[in-house]
C-alpha cells in the first residue's frame, strides 16, 4: 500500500513540475470555480431556467460593455451571464458525453476483442461506418433529425463519439489476451466477465482516460459550432457558442460587436486549453516511453 | 422527425409555388408520384434504390437535385481546400522539423505555445477574429467569393469559364484584376485553416522527428561526418514524415468538413456552406447526400493514404 502511495506521489510531482500542465491545472481550477459559483456572480432570476440568458433590452443591436453589463449586450442578452453560465454548460456538454461516449465504446470495444471471430467482424465494420463520416458532420444529421436543444446536442455527440474508445480498448485488449496473467486467470476457471471487467480494464484503462481529457475540448468546440451554425442549443441559451452566433448577423459591422466575440471567444479558447494541456500533461506523465 | 409528418404536410416541402397545385388532383398525383404516403422504410428503401442509380433526391433549399447542387459548389471548397492544404502540409512539416531539431531551445518553446493555442482555437472563433481584423478594421480581406464587379464579368459571355476556380480561370483569360480580387477573398479562410491545422501538422512532426532522431542510424550518420544539413532532411525528415502522411489523409477529409464552419462564417458559397444551410433548414435529402458526398471522399482518401504508404515506406511495400 505504501508503495503505491509513493508512486502516485512520484507521478503527481512529475505531473505539476512541467509548466504547461501546472498553467492547465490552474486554468481548470479557475472555470471549476465560476461554474460552482455560477449563481452568486449571475443571480438567474426567481423561478426561471437559470440556462436561459434574461432579456436585458428588447432592442436587438449589439450595445458596448458598460458599468451594467462588463461583456456588453447582443441580441438583446447579457454577454457576461451568458459567459459565465456558459462554463457550466461547458461542463455539462464535456463531462457528459465524454463519459458516457466512453463508457459505450470500452463496452463495444471489450465484447469485440473478446468474443473475437464474426461478431468482432460486425462490430468493428459497423464501427467502420460510422467512422466514415465526419464527426461535424454526422453530428449536425444527427441534430437535424432529433431537433434543437442541448440535450440533442448531447446524444447526436453521444452517437458518433464512441469509436475511437472502442478501438482502443480493443487493440489494448486483444494485447492483453495473450499476457500471462490472464492465462493464468484462465486457468484458474475464472469466468470471461470477470475476466474483462476484473483483470484485463484496469489494466488497459488508463489509455482511454488520457483520451477522454484530451476529448473534452474539441467536443465542447464541436457543440458550440452546431450552435454557431444554428442547429445547436435554442437562441438564448447560455451557452459560449449561441452567443458567438449572434455575430453572424452582424457580419459586415463586426467592429460594432467585437465583445461578442471576444469575451465568448476567449472563455472558449482557455476553456479548451485547460483540458488539452492537462491531458498532454496526463500522457507525458503517465506514457511508459517517457520515463 | 419530419418523416411523422402527414403526406399532406411532407408534399408542402416539394411544393414551392401554388401554381402546381392549381389542377384538382394534382396534389394526388404529386404524392402518389414521390411516394410520401407510403411507410417510412418504403420511402427509406426508395431512396437507396434511387441513391444506387446517382439519384441523390431534389434539393429544397437549392431548387435543383441534389447531385447537380453539389457539384456546382464542389468548385469553390475543391480551390479553397487546394490552396489551404499547401501550406498547411508544408508550413506544418517546416515548423515541426524546425522544432524537433531545436529540442527544448527557445525557438522550440515559441513554436510550442503556438501550436497549443492553434490546436484549442475553435475555427469559428479564429475565423470570426479574422473578420474582425482583416476587413472590418483593415478592409483587405472581404469575406464572400467576389466581388460584385468581378462576378458579373465573369458571368458576361467575353469570359470564358475553364475550371470553375476563379483563380485559375482569371489568368487563363488573363485577367489580372479578378485574380487579385479572388485571391483577396481567399486569404481570410486560407489563413483561418491554415492556422488551426499546422498546430496539427506541427505536434505530428515534431514528436516524430524527435523519435527518429534517437534512433542509431542517425548516430551512425553523424559519427561517418556527415554534414548537418544531409543527416537532417535525407535521413531523419524522411523517416520522421511516414506517421505525418498517415494523418494527412484524415486531415484532408476532416478539411473538407471542416470548410462547414469556415465557408459559413467567409460566405464562401462552396459545399460546407451547402451542407450547413441544409441543416438549418431541415433540407433532409442535401443533409444526406453531403454526408454520403463526404464519406465517398473518406473512403477514397484513405485508399489513396494506403497505396502512398508503399511509396514511402519500403519496408510495407516487401512485407
Amino acid at each position: 500500500m505504501s508503495q503505491n502511495k509513493t508512486e502516485t506521489k512520484r507521478l503527481l510531482k512529475r505531473f505539476f513540475k512541467s509548466p504547461t500542465s501546472f498553467f492547465g491545472f490552474v486554468l481548470l481550477i479557475f472555470f471549476i470555480v465560476v461554474a460552482i459559483l455560477a449563481p452568486t456572480i449571475c443571480p438567474p432570476k426567481e423561478g426561471a431556467d437559470p440556462f436561459k440568458i434574461p432579456m436585458a433590452t428588447w432592442s436587438s443591436a449589439p450595445q458596448a460593455p458598460s458599468a451594467d453589463h462588463p461583456f456588453g449586450i447582443i441580441g438583446g442578452r447579457d454577454i457576461f451571464y451568458g459567459v459565465v453560465w456558459g462554463t457550466r454548460a461547458a461542463f455539462k456538454i464535456g463531462l457528459t458525453v465524454s463519459l458516457i461516449s466512453a463508457l459505450i465504446g470500452v463496452i463495444i470495444g471489450a465484447i469485440s476483442a473478446y468474443a473475437g471471430g464474426w461478431i468482432d467482424e460486425i462490430m468493428m465494420r459497423v464501427t467502420d461506418i460510422f467512422m466514415s463520416i465526419p464527426f461535424l458532420v454526422a453530428a449536425m444529421i444527427m441534430t437535424t433529425i432529433l431537433g434543437k436543444g442541448l440535450g440533442n446536442v448531447m446524444i447526436a455527440l453521444i452517437i458518433f463519439g464512441w469509436m475511437r474508445v472502442a478501438r482502443l480498448i480493443r487493440g489494448n485488449i486483444l494485447q492483453a489476451k495473450t499476457e500471462q496473467y490472464v492465462m493464468a486467470a484462465r486457468a484458474l476457471g475464472i469466468n470471461d466477465g470477470k475476466i474483462i471487467f476484473k483483470h484485463i480494464l484496469p489494466n488497459t484503462i488508463f489509455p482511454v482516460v488520457i483520451q477522454i481529457t484530451m476529448r473534452i475540448g474539441s467536443l465542447v468546440i464541436t457543440a458550440a459550432a452546431l450552435s454557431f451554425l444554428g442547429v445547436g442549443a435554442e437562441p438564448g441559451y447560455a451557452d459560449w457558442g449561441t452567443i458567438l452566433s449572434y455575430s453572424r448577423n452582424w457580419m459586415t459591422e463586426l467592429d460594432k460587436s467585437w465583445f461578442a466575440i471576444l469575451y465568448p471567444g476567449t472563455a472558449m479558447i482557455l476553456f479548451v486549453l485547460a483540458w488539452n494541456l492537462v491531458g498532454d500533461g496526463l500522457r507525458d506523465t503517465f506514457d511508459p516511453k517517457m520515463k | 422527425m419530419i418523416w411523422m409528418l402527414g403526406p399532406e404536410r411532407l408534399l408542402a416541402t416539394y411544393v414551392k409555388s401554388p401554381e402546381a397545385l392549381k389542377t384538382e388532383d394534382a396534389a394526388e398525383r404529386l404524392i402518389e408520384k414521390y411516394g410520401l404516403d407510403k411507410p417510412v422504410y418504403v420511402q427509406y428503401f426508395r431512396w437507396l434504390g434511387n441513391l444506387l442509380q446517382g439519384d441523390l433526391g431534389y434539393s429544397n433549399i437549392a431548387k435543383t437535385p441534389v447531385t447537380q447542387a453539389i457539384l456546382e459548389r464542389l468548385p469553390y471548397t475543391i480551390e479553397l481546400a487546394l490552396y489551404a492544404i499547401i501550406p498547411v502540409i508544408f508550413g506544418g512539416i517546416w515548423l515541426g522539423v524546425l522544432s524537433g531539431v531545436n529540442h527544448n531551445k527557445p525557438l522550440d518553446h515559441g513554436v510550442r505555445v503556438f501550436s497549443l493555442v492553434g490546436w484549442s482555437m475553435p475555427d469559428f472563433v479564429f475565423g470570426l477574429l479574422v473578420l474582425l481584423l482583416f476587413y472590418t478594421i483593415l478592409g483587405w480581406f472581404p469575406p464572400g467569393y467576389l466581388s460584385y464587379a468581378s462576378e458579373k464579368i465573369m458571368r458576361s459571355p467575353e469570359f470564358t469559364t475553364y475550371t470553375h476556380f476563379a483563380t485559375i480561370d482569371a489568368l487563363i483569360n488573363l485577367r489580372f484584376d479578378i485574380f487579385v480580387d479572388a485571391i483577396r477573398h481567399l486569404v481570410g479562410p486560407i489563413l483561418t485553416l491554415a492556422y488551426l491545422w499546422w498546430a496539427y501538422v506541427l505536434r505530428i512532426t515534431r514528436s516524430s522527428m524527435l523519435e527518429v532522431l534517437k534512433k542509431d542510424y542517425i548516430r551512425t550518420a553523424r559519427a561517418k561526418g556527415l554534414a548537418e544539413k544531409v543527416v537532417i532532411n535525407k535521413h531523419a525528415k524522411r523517416n520522421a514524415l511516414i506517421p505525418v502522411v498517415t494523418v494527412t489523409g484524415g486531415m484532408i477529409v476532416t478539411l473538407l468538413a471542416g470548410v462547414v464552419i469556415v465557408e459559413t462564417v467567409f460566405n464562401r458559397p462552396g459545399l460546407g456552406r451547402f451542407t450547413a444551410t441544409a441543416a438549418t433548414q431541415l433540407d433532409y435529402f442535401s443533409i444526406l447526400g453531403s454526408a454520403i458526398f463526404y464519406s465517398f471522399i473518406l473512403v477514397m482518401v484513405n485508399l489513396v493514404v494506403d497505396v502512398s504508404y508503399a511509396i514511402i515506406d519500403p519496408r510495407i511495400r516487401l512485407s
